[in-house]
């Protein structure tokens, strides 16, 4: 019954943050929600029974991306929008989005594996455990794991040269 | 904790991800269009984790680490083109990022 309650805090705080991502005017009022959305999110995948996810959640992209993102605008002085008409693509753009959104709802009642995950049935009430987590990373999925070391450091090198000012 | 329906995490994440296209597609600063690119990711990553309790596997979550992963590398890469872009044009609105356009 409590996690219901705090899933649905959540999932509004979440909602809330997205929406105040859209209305606000000024780039650091939309940064500020994407944190709130984001620590949201964090306290659903403690509820999906993903701590380690939640606790990376919180550091790496509430803290580490948005910290940055902060940075940015702090830096360039990012001011006020200002609105100009939107291209032609917006609309189709909204329109599937929204098309998303009664697919899913189309699936989760019309089929056999939707009505199962609706009815909560089949879900494991364990923890994800860390342990587990890591021993899949670092043996099964050693190799992605070295590769995405190597973007990182490519992503590393790519800031700083399009960054630094022409000597 | 298995008393909520793993498909209102879907309903939530198809939300968040349509949020995010719709702030992607009418906001104007290029900094909030990058920050609705990352609210996609997060919905996307809600889809994961969802999944993988439904499934009971693992795989998921892996999966997560590395579109966190890679969204950190991404918004380096970005941001940097960012500064870049106020630096040399003076405006932070998509609409004056026009030189690449016929």
């Amino acid at each position: 019954m409590i996690a219901i309650l705090l899933f649905m805090v959540c999932a509004a705080l979440a909602v809330a943050g997205a929406v105040t991502l859209i209305w606000a005017k000024e780039p650091i009022h939309s940064a500020l929600a994407l944190v709130l959305v984001m620590v949201a999110l964090a306290v659903l995948y403690l509820l999906l029974g993903a701590p380690f996810i939640a606790a990376v959640q919180i550091i790496v992209y509430a803290g580490a991306i948005m910290v940055l993102f902060v940075f940015v605008i702090m830096l360039l002085n990012a001011g006020v929008e200002e609105r100009t008409n939107f291209s032609k693509l917006a609309i189709p753009g909204v329109v599937l989005a929204f098309v998303l959104l009664l697919e899913i709802a189309h699936w989760m009642f019309h089929s056999a594996i939707g009505r199962a995950l609706a009815n909560g049935a089949n879900a494991p009430t364990t923890e994800a455990s860390t342990y587990d987590l890591s021993e899949m990373l670092f043996k099964q999925y050693l190799f992605p794991f070295e590769a995405t070391s190597i973007l990182i450091l490519i992503a590393v090198l790519g800031a700083w040269v399009l960054a630094r000012r022409e000597p | 904790m298995s008393a909520i329906p793993i498909s209102w995490y879907l309903v939530l994440s198809a939300v968040l991800f349509g949020l995010g296209v719709v702030a992607f597609v009418f906001k104007r600063h290029i900094i909030t269009i990058f920050m609705s690119i990352e609210l996609m990711l997060n919905a996307v990553n809600l889809a994961f984790v969802a999944f993988a309790r439904a499934r009971g596997a693992l795989d998921g979550l892996v999966f997560v680490f590395f579109v966190i992963v890679v969204a950190a590398a991404e918004s380096a890469v970005g941001l940097a083109i960012v500064i870049m872009l106020a630096q040399n044009r003076q405006s932070m609105n998509v609409e004056r990022e026009n030189l690449l356009k016929l």
